[in-house]
């Protein structure tokens, strides 16, 4: 679409065509720069020499702050607490430095903006201004270069070569992509598996014990990792990221969802902790409503009817861990996740 | 909130406690007493259930049951120990107003320590559950700050924030803030889940684990803790932060700015 | 002496030092033809013409203090044991980004001071850009010439919060972790690419041991770099274009009044650039910013409420949360749209004021240089438009603090929830007919005062006793400033046969911007200027009372 369909005459009138001078027949002309008036500074010299000793009175204590940083960096020990009102107790060190590198500063600053206010001319002055396109025959004259250049390379008539050409710099960036291969792995489907699988004991991240199901009250909450996962060892971080179980147990009569009562042992059950949103660490769980809320974007699931999602942007249940008791007593998966956990993904499906 | 525990620590407050408890049990004495000899020689335990068992059902039972067992408005309290009493009185959460909101909030508590604990060995007569906790289980020796930092943000921080200043939970419910909370509240909220707050029972949180955290909240969540860098804006993160930037940051620069292009008083031609 | 010496004074050591070194460096560099052009420029005084400066300056001191950054930080993710000065994180596993980090914070003298000098300068940069756009925004001063200086800037602003976050990323801390674990669900979200796309930038699984490496060399390399070369281009343009004004007496659509570069601007600008620094030095001192210590490292199964990025990313935070969590299975295929969507509404509502000076000059089909700034209410459907742009914007980071207004505000956060939902889509289309609505209020008021003059607050009896205001009238200045806007007239279609009795095509997109224009300059667009017939008649009125 371009404006030719729009009359020229719909484009109100151009600025700065107006005269000087009211008069009669346009009272709304611009008069005009008014006449420049002058400050104090400029007629009275006592005051100019005001500004002056104020400007260097800024400057001196620029001076002044910059020597105390250097001395406050020397002298005040680094851990030093100070109590400041109404900031609380705060690190001397940081609150004195920033303070004098911030005077140190802005008085510079001050300074010059006041000098340059009261003392340097503050006439104000108009400078033209010129039209940003070029002069027809400017134009015209690169146009013409332009044209002749085109002629003499024959890109025009020499197709083969442009074409070639045109294929081969479309090609050659795409060793850089290619060269992007190797940031990472595929993901195959490492997204859907995890270090849970049959027997791998439930521990206790708080003690680093198994857990029996007789540990776990009605109304407690319980996190958990697989056996063998420990801080601090290779890979911890990928696998915690992936595993990390949140372990609640209900009356069993108040289990909602009969796969969830299935999955449970005496009414202890055991959820991926990870947020079927984006991947959050979920678990603000409210032990009367067995509601558990997301803290980064505020899903809701219902632990009590199969860890649904009853509010805010999940898509999808969180997944549930199948447990059981073994031969010692304590408790176990019987399995991995039978979905993948954490956030979807295209070939979730 | 903070007026409770301030006045708490009142120097006055001990000497009030104990005059109201003299006025108590003297003037309970002097009714009791001489009415019947065999009651004088019951225990001391006794006496007490006793009188917990009358404070209970004068401003507990028309919502708890006369026997503590429970009605539409209120909860059983068998078996819920001494502690949980013990934290929802004396933190003034019990007894409820009559209209509550989503949750109980933290107020002024109603009742004296002495006659919360009365109350407390009631209830703990009524069935076995977490008892008040002695001051060897919650202070601060042999704690690992360390650890207590780490098993506060695994357990604890989802809902109370990175150093306990409270946060939202569903449906107007929220996580209070933590600041000021004396530790044996803190420890007894621990054990016994008090409203939506899950327990962590010392089967799954031990003893020591809750020392740890109780230990780590002294350390980062008092008045006296030093936030290095200047005032901590609340310790609610990026929100205050970025309200900050806003306001003090670029509004101060904005108003530097209106200096800056300001025109200089003129010289008036008079 | 010789007489030889005096001709070649110019260049053989008569002349002052200072021209020396200068004609030393107009032979090699040709500076003396890029001063004759700059060094009296002349710049319109104005406050909020000093909002770019402040952009400027901030990114300046964010380079300075984060060089200095880079002489300390670790960007490894290598697991380390924290035996450092601050106690309660003691003996804890961390990266050694975030240890370092620590060690920047309490181990090196000013080092936290620099930290918190970057980082409420980051804040400060994206809040001044985001003024300083609303400013070109409102003034119209994105039109003709300076359509793609507006580019330029966007593209700052843009860039601006995608180093914020890798740089925000970088100690690896539970509350930036947390933000970079959301950014790995929103790429999983994207349909058929989105795990590839994760598992090139994490270098496999999330977190693996690369992403803070690799932020680093974006945060302190890649995104500075282009963004640095995008200032220079936009202060190029800024010199180039000259810089608009306001309308008032002796301005003109030719001209620019002001004062010169040297020496006051030299001086207002260069003191600016310290005034600016010395007031986020202060802040810095005053205010704790992201305490990492207080918020521990980063670990995929620990979390926090109030889990917030930094503000400048609230805006898309909160369009996340408000999201209903749609997810459509497929053909053995997830589409995450209650993830994916949010990403590209958030990609839209920015792109959509990238794009709105192209929509206007398409609309106006002015092809004309505009470098008299409009009064935002001589322009009511684009103050209308940005109003509910804003407004979308402020809702989204209502939303995303929603856990906060319900702690603070003693809500339920479902209901700040469900408020952010429907304002969402209430709220730009009240905040457009409001703010339209003032605007038109506010030209008739100024048409009044043109044509009545100014209410003086003098009441006056008359002899058959009413009482009136006595209304001054305006000074020639004041009647010209407020009458130098310009007004467009609607487009219009044009007659449907042309002037042979055939039948003009007229297309759909013809009909639209006949419509629009209509919606801008019709009567409800705006209110007619005072004509000189209507003064005329007012003041020649007014002479017979």
């Amino acid at each position: 679409m371009s404006s030719q369909d729009i009359p020229e005459e719909n484009l109100p009138a151009t600025h700065g065509t107006a005269v000087a001078v009211a008069d009669e027949k346009n009272p709304f002309a611009d008069p005009g720069l008014p006449p420049h008036e002058h400050r104090i500074q400029d007629i009275d010299e006592r005051a100019a020499k005001r500004s002056e000793r104020t400007v260097a009175l800024l400057f001196t204590v620029s001076m002044l702050a910059t020597v105390a940083f250097i001395a406050a960096y020397v002298a005040i020990p680094k851990e030093k607490p100070i109590y400041v009102f109404p900031l609380g107790h705060v690190n001397a060190l940081n609150f004195t430095l920033g303070l004098t590198l911030g005077t140190a500063l802005f008085c510079i600053g001050a300074g010059a903006v006041h000098w340059a206010r009261t003392l340097m001319s503050d006439e104000e002055v108009a400078d033209d201004r010129h039209p940003i396109a070029a002069e027809p025959e400017v134009r015209a004259k690169v146009m013409a270069d332009f044209r002749q250049g085109a002629k003499e390379s024959a890109l025009g008539r020499r197709k083969l070569i442009r074409n070639t050409m045109f294929g081969a710099l479309a090609l050659v960036p795409l060793s850089g992509v290619v060269l992007l291969r190797d940031l990472g792995p595929l993901p195959g489907t490492k997204l859907r598996s995890t270090l849970w699988a049959k027997g791998k004991l439930l521990v206790n991240m708080n003690t680093n014990e198994p857990l029996r199901p007789s540990d776990v009250a009605v109304g407690s909450l319980t996190f958990a990792k697989p056996e063998g996962l420990e801080e601090g060892e290779e890979g911890f971080q990928n696998e915690i990221a992936k595993a990390a179980l949140m372990i609640v147990r209900l009356q069993p009569d108040d289990i909602k969802d009969k796969r969830e009562l299935e999955w449970s042992h005496e009414g202890i059950v055991a959820y991926s902790k990870i947020c079927t949103h984006v991947g959050c660490p979920i678990s603000l769980y409210e032990q009367q409503t067995h509601h558990v809320l997301c803290p980064c974007h505020q899903s809701t699931f219902d632990l009590s009817d199969g860890a649904r999602v009853i509010f805010g942007p999940a898509g999808h249940a969180l997944p549930q861990l199948r447990i059981g008791v073994n031969d010692e007593g304590y408790l176990e998966a019987l399995s991995d996740f039978e979905e993948p956990v954490g956030p979807a993904f295209w070939e979730r499906g | 909130m903070k007026k409770l525990s301030a006045r708490r620590r009142h120097p006055l407050a001990a000497l009030v406690v104990l005059l109201l408890a003299l006025a108590c049990t003297g003037g309970l004495y002097a009714v009791f007493a001489p009415a019947d000899k065999a009651k004088a020689e019951a225990t001391a335990q006794s006496l007490t259930i006793d009188e917990g068992k009358k404070l209970y059902t004068v401003g507990c039972a028309s919502c708890h049951g006369t026997g503590g067992q429970g009605t539409s408005d209120g909860p059983s309290l068998v078996g819920v120990g001494a502690a949980a009493v013990d934290f929802q009185v004396a933190t003034g959460r019990m007894p409820a107003a009559t209209s509550q909101g989503a949750q109980l909030p933290r107020k002024k508590a109603i009742y004296s320590q002495a006659e919360v604990d009365q109350l407390a060995a009631y209830i703990a007569s009524l069935g076995a559950g977490p008892s008040i906790p002695t001051a060897d289980q919650y202070g601060p020796e042999g704690a690992d700050i360390g650890k207590g930092g780490d098993l506060f943000r695994n357990n604890c921080a989802q809902c109370h924030n990175f150093t306990g200043k409270g946060g939202a939970l569903t449906g107007g419910k929220y996580a209070p803030p933590l600041n000021d909370v004396a530790p044996k509240h803190i420890y007894e909220a621990m054990q016994t889940g008090p409203q939506n707050m899950p327990s962590f029972p010392d089967t799954t949180m031990s003893e020591q684990n809750k020392r740890d955290i109780i230990a780590y909240l002294g350390a980062v969540n008092t008045g006296k803790t030093v936030n290095p860098g200047g005032t901590s804006l609340g310790g609610l993160g990026p929100v205050s932060e970025g309200l900050f930037a806003w306001i003090f940051g670029l509004g101060a620069l904005i108003a530097v700015a209106v200096w800056v292009a300001a025109r200089t008083a003129k010289a008036r031609k008079s | 002496m010789s007489t030889t010496e005096t001709t070649e004074s110019r260049s053989r050591g008569k002349a002052p030092a200072g021209e020396r070194v200068a004609d030393w460096a107009d032979g090699r560099l040709g500076i003396y033809s890029l001063a004759k052009a700059n060094m009296r420029k002349i710049f319109p005084d104005h406050w909020s013409f000093m909002l770019g400066e402040v952009c400027l300056y901030s990114f300046i001191i964010i380079i300075l203090t984060g060089v200095y950054l880079t002489l300390f930080f670790q960007p490894s993710m290598a697991e380390v044991e924290y035996h450092g000065s601050y106690i309660p994180l003691q003996g804890q596993m961390m990266s050694q980004a975030f240890s370092s980090t620590m060690e920047i914070s309490f181990d090196v003298r000013g080092g936290l001071l620099v930290r918190q000098i970057h980082h409420w300068a980051a804040l400060i940069f994206l809040a001044a850009m985001f003024v300083h756009m609303m400013r070109v925004f409102f003034t119209g001063a994105f039109r003709k010439p300076r359509e793609i200086n507006w580019l330029f800037g966007f593209l700052l602003f843009v860039l601006g919060m995608f180093t914020g976050f890798t740089g925000y990323s970088l100690p690896d801390d539970l509350l930036s972790g947390t933000g970079v674990r959301f950014t790995e669900g929103a790429i999983l979200s994207m349909p058929i690419v989105g795990t590839y796309i994760s598992f090139f930038l994490f270098g496999g699984e999330f977190p693996g041991t690369d992403f803070v490496a690799r932020f680093y060399s974006i945060h302190i390399l890649l995104l500075p770099g282009i963004m640095l070369g995008l200032v220079v281009a936009h202060l190029i343009l800024v010199f180039y274009h000259k810089h608009t004004q306001f309308a008032g007496p002796g301005k003109t659509n030719k001209n620019v009044v002001g004062m010169p570069l040297l020496p006051v601007y030299m001086a207002k600008a260069g003191g600016f650039f310290f005034l600016v620094f010395g007031v986020i030095a202060a802040v810095a001192a005053i205010a704790q910013i992201n305490p990492i210590w207080a918020i521990g490292p980063y670990r995929p199964d620990q979390v926090s409420t109030g889990a917030q990025p930094d503000w400048y990313m609230g805006f898309a935070e909160g369009l996340v949360r408000y999201f209903p969590g749609w997810e459509v299975n497929f053909w053995g295929h997830t589409l995450v749209l209650g993830v994916f969507i949010p990403l590209v509404l958030f990609g839209v509502v920015l792109g959509a004021i990238a794009l709105y000076p192209f929509i206007e000059s398409w609309v106006t089909g002015d092809k004309r240089e505009h470098h008299i700034l409009d009064r935002p209410r001589n322009a009511p459907t684009r103050t209308g438009f940005g109003v509910a742009w804003i407004t979308v914007y402020m809702i989204g980071l209502v939303g995303g603090g929603n856990d906060l207004w319900a702690t603070h505000f003693n809500l339920s956060i479902n209901a700040v929830t469900w408020f952010v939902r429907i304002g969402f889509f209430v709220g730009p289309v009240v905040a457009f007919i409001v703010t339209k609505r003032i605007c038109l209020g506010l030209q008739r008021r100024d048409k009044d005062k043109v044509l009545h003059g100014r209410e003086s607050g003098i009441i006056k009896r008359l002899p058959h006793g009413e009482f009136i205001e006595v209304h001054e009238p305006l000074s020639q200045d004041a009647l010209y400033t407020l009458t130098a806007h310009e007004q467009y007239k609607p487009a219009e279609i044009g007659p449907a046969v042309d002037e042979n009795g055939v039948e003009r095509k007229v297309k759909g997109v013809q009909k639209l911007r006949a419509k629009l224009s209509k919606s801008y300059y019709g009567e409800d667009g705006q209110i007619p200027k005072p004509s000189v017939e209507e003064y005329k008649e007012i003041t020649s009125g007014h002479g017979q009372h």
